[in-house]
């Protein structure tokens, strides 16, 4: 039992890890850079979840997603679209900035101190008052709510992003660019506007893993995307950058490690297992476990 | 003037460096001002060996503060172990704790970048990262270097008359680490490293090694990162892991970056800021700590796309400030004045800038004092 209930977790925390990843991966894809910033998109969610939740948690919910990908669209058109065609240096140096700038911004608005939320307990009062703490007891088996509602959540975040790049025209655009960028120019796709999408889908999909952090009862602070940011980066790598399936793989691998650590007395040391982990799969398959191999040309 | 301007950085250093030791001898040093001096000296240590990563070598390494950490916690610990026999702040102990902690920083850099340096530019950063986490979560969680609690590690005497040894020993290896790397980039190592930055597709074509180069840039770093380390556990109290995280190798980054990816300009733009974020720091309370990081991540941001946008180019070109003094000191070079006024056919602007060397050719070809000079450039034409 214990077994299964740390494979279930394992693949609710891998889950949320995919769902940053895919951020990550098809900025990467698409834009060819990568995209520090989209970690402390994360807590920009959070902190939006917070304030609007005294109104209400759905709408606070959808504020969140709309003000990240609104937040990811103006991080592109400030900082990076001008520096499209220079050197990748430039480009990661300002990613990293602006992931500074986020959260020295957050540090001055919301304060230093974490901030306990409510957003389960608004979202279902009913729920609590008949299942203590969440908690779905079948014989001896115990699983959250929460965790039920974050594998629903991935699962169908998943499926629903498969299904938009392999059959929209929007979709197939955005591989096409990634495939070659002026080809699909020629082709008459819109660079630019698929750049500003490709953006919008990563960061709203980060608010709607930060909802699920949230949900799972993580507290607001100002640092709360550095770490999750990091490990879906990792994970994002692991699977291959740029492969939407290699993000998903990437980060259950990773969210499944965590957890097996823990049960098997690591948990310390979870972080230095999963960076030895990237640097292991990066020296066997530099290109990660999906990731395809480019020719490099002169 | 060749010598002046080869040699300033370590002429400046050296200079400041007897002064403020002289005056500390005479217990002239408050301090508040000793502590802002150790840590101007272990920036300057910092960002001169990242500079030599992310300037010369053109990769970026978010792994900085791993290194440091390395030669903090082994130098600190081999410290804390020879302060029975020997003393922690004897000269002996100082130097055999910067010697050990210096070589496993180098070692590990070896180690990390044997593997890492095959992968190119994003990959190397974000192995560099997870290397900088992997030590911090090391050192935080391994009972030997004191765990969770800390490392505590002996401290030079708060005496104000001997504290200033601390910075002249740090004062030293800024001057080490100014010899060895300025001779490295000078060298012929030196300009393969560059050339790699420049085009490693076409350095690897001219034959040059290029793993070879990136490893051996990657261990000075790290050595010299290991370095500061171990000054840095001479001036504080005791370690905490916490402090060298990602965002400790940001802000060396952040300075290198200032700097202009330089050597002169990391070793300026080290002592300002450590000087600005001390000064201010200590003037305007903790409050100020969030405002300083906001001021930094918006230069930064406006410094690197006003330095690298596509579209600023020409701007950049026109209010460059060595061409702008070009022009208004050095009038304006023609080479069609060199020789005889009636060659004129080159006023007419060409995108291949090979004008200048086909009017010196017609100026030699007027004179005609040396015809086997003309004969060889004949050729090129």
């Amino acid at each position: 039992m214990k077994f299964l209930e740390t494979l279930i977790n394992g693949f609710s925390i891998g889950g949320i890890y995919a769902m940053i990843a895919l951020g990550y991966t098809m900025v990467y894809g698409i834009a060819k850079m990568l995209n520090f910033a989209h970690g402390d998109i994360i807590m920009v969610g959070a902190y939006v979840i917070i304030l609007f939740l005294p109104i209400n948690p759905v709408v606070a919910i959808i504020a969140a997603v709309v003000l990240c990908a609104l937040l990811g669209i103006s991080i592109e058109k400030i900082a990076y679209k001008p520096l499209r065609g220079a050197s990748p240096l430039a480009v990661l140096i300002t990613a990293i900035g602006v992931s500074y700038l986020l959260q020295s911004l957050a540090q001055i608005i919301a304060g230093p101190n974490p901030k306990l939320n409510n957003l389960f307990e608004k979202l279902f009062p009913k729920f609590l008052e008949t299942h203590r703490g969440g908690i779905i007891t079948i014989g001896s088996f115990n699983i959250k709510l929460s965790t039920i509602i974050t594998l629903a959540c991935v699962a169908v975040v998943m499926v629903g992003l498969t299904l938009f790049v392999k059959r929209t025209k929007t979709g197939r655009a955005m591989v096409a660019v990634s495939e070659d960028k002026g080809a699909a120019q020629l082709m008459g796709v819109n660079v630019n506007s698929i750049i500003m999408i490709t953006f919008a889908i990563g960061s709203a999909l980060a608010a709607l893993a930060s909802t699920l952090m949230m949900l799972d009862g993580q507290k607001f602070a100002v640092d709360m995307g550095s770490l999750p940011g990091i490990k879906a980066f990792t994970a994002a790598v692991i699977g291959g950058i740029g492969s939407i399936p290699g993000a998903m793989l990437g980060g259950i691998v990773l969210g499944l490690v965590e957890c097996f650590a823990q049960m098997a007395g690591f948990g310390e040391y979870t972080v230095a297992i999963e960076f030895s982990i990237l640097i292991i799969v990066l020296l066997v398959k530099p290109t990660g476990i999906l990731g395809k191999k480019r020719r490099e040309k002169v | 003037m060749k010598f002046v301007k080869h040699y300033l950085s370590y002429i400046v250093i050296g200079a400041l460096a007897v002064i403020i030791s002289a005056v500390g001898a005479a217990g002239g040093i408050p301090g508040t001002f000793s502590a802002l001096l150790e840590q101007s000296v272990i920036a300057i240590i910092l960002a001169v060996s990242l500079n030599m990563v992310v300037g010369f070598l053109g990769e970026l390494s978010l792994g900085h503060a791993g290194f440091m950490c390395i030669g903090a916690y082994v130098g600190g610990k081999l410290a804390v172990l020879l302060s029975s026999s020997l003393g922690g702040t004897n000269i002996v102990t100082v130097i055999l704790a910067l010697i050990v902690g210096g070589l496993c920083a180098g070692i590990c850099g070896f180690i990390v970048g044997l593997p890492a340096l095959r992968l190119r530019g994003d990959y190397l950063a974000i192995v560099t990262l997870a290397f900088g986490e992997i030590v911090k979560n090391i050192f935080e969680n391994s009972e030997f270097f004191g765990g969770q609690t800390g490392l505590k590690t002996p401290e030079f005497t708060t005496q104000r008359s001997t504290r200033f040894v601390l910075f002249l020993i740090g004062a030293v290896i800024v001057l080490l680490t100014l010899f060895v790397i300025q001779n490295i980039i000078r060298s012929k190592h030196g300009r393969a490293i560059t050339a790699i930055r420049d085009n490693e597709i076409a350095a690897r074509a001219t034959g040059i090694n290029v793993t070879k180069y990136k490893l051996m840039g990657f261990i000075v770093s790290a050595v010299f990162a290991g370095l500061a380390g171990v000054l840095y556990s001479y001036s504080q109290q005791s370690l905490q892991a916490k402090t060298f995280d990602y965002n400790y190798s940001i802000e060396i980054l952040v300075i290198v970056v200032l700097g202009g990816m330089t050597v002169n300009g990391s070793i300026v733009s080290a002592v300002l800021i450590t000087a600005l974020n001390n000064i201010l720091q200590t003037n305007l309370g903790g409050s100020f700590a969030v405002a300083k990081d906001l001021i930094y991540a918006v230069v930064l941001i406006l410094l690197v796309i006003y330095r690298n946008a596509p579209a600023l180019k020409s701007f950049r070109e026109k209010y460059n400030l060595a061409n702008l003094w070009k022009r208004l000191v050095k009038p304006k070079h023609d080479p069609s004045r060199v020789g005889d006024d009636s060659v004129r056919w080159d006023v007419v602007p060409t995108k291949i800038s090979m004008d200048e060397v086909l009017s010196t050719d017609v100026v030699i070809d007027t004179t005609g004092d040396n015809s086997a000079d003309i004969g060889e450039r004949g050729g090129n034409k």
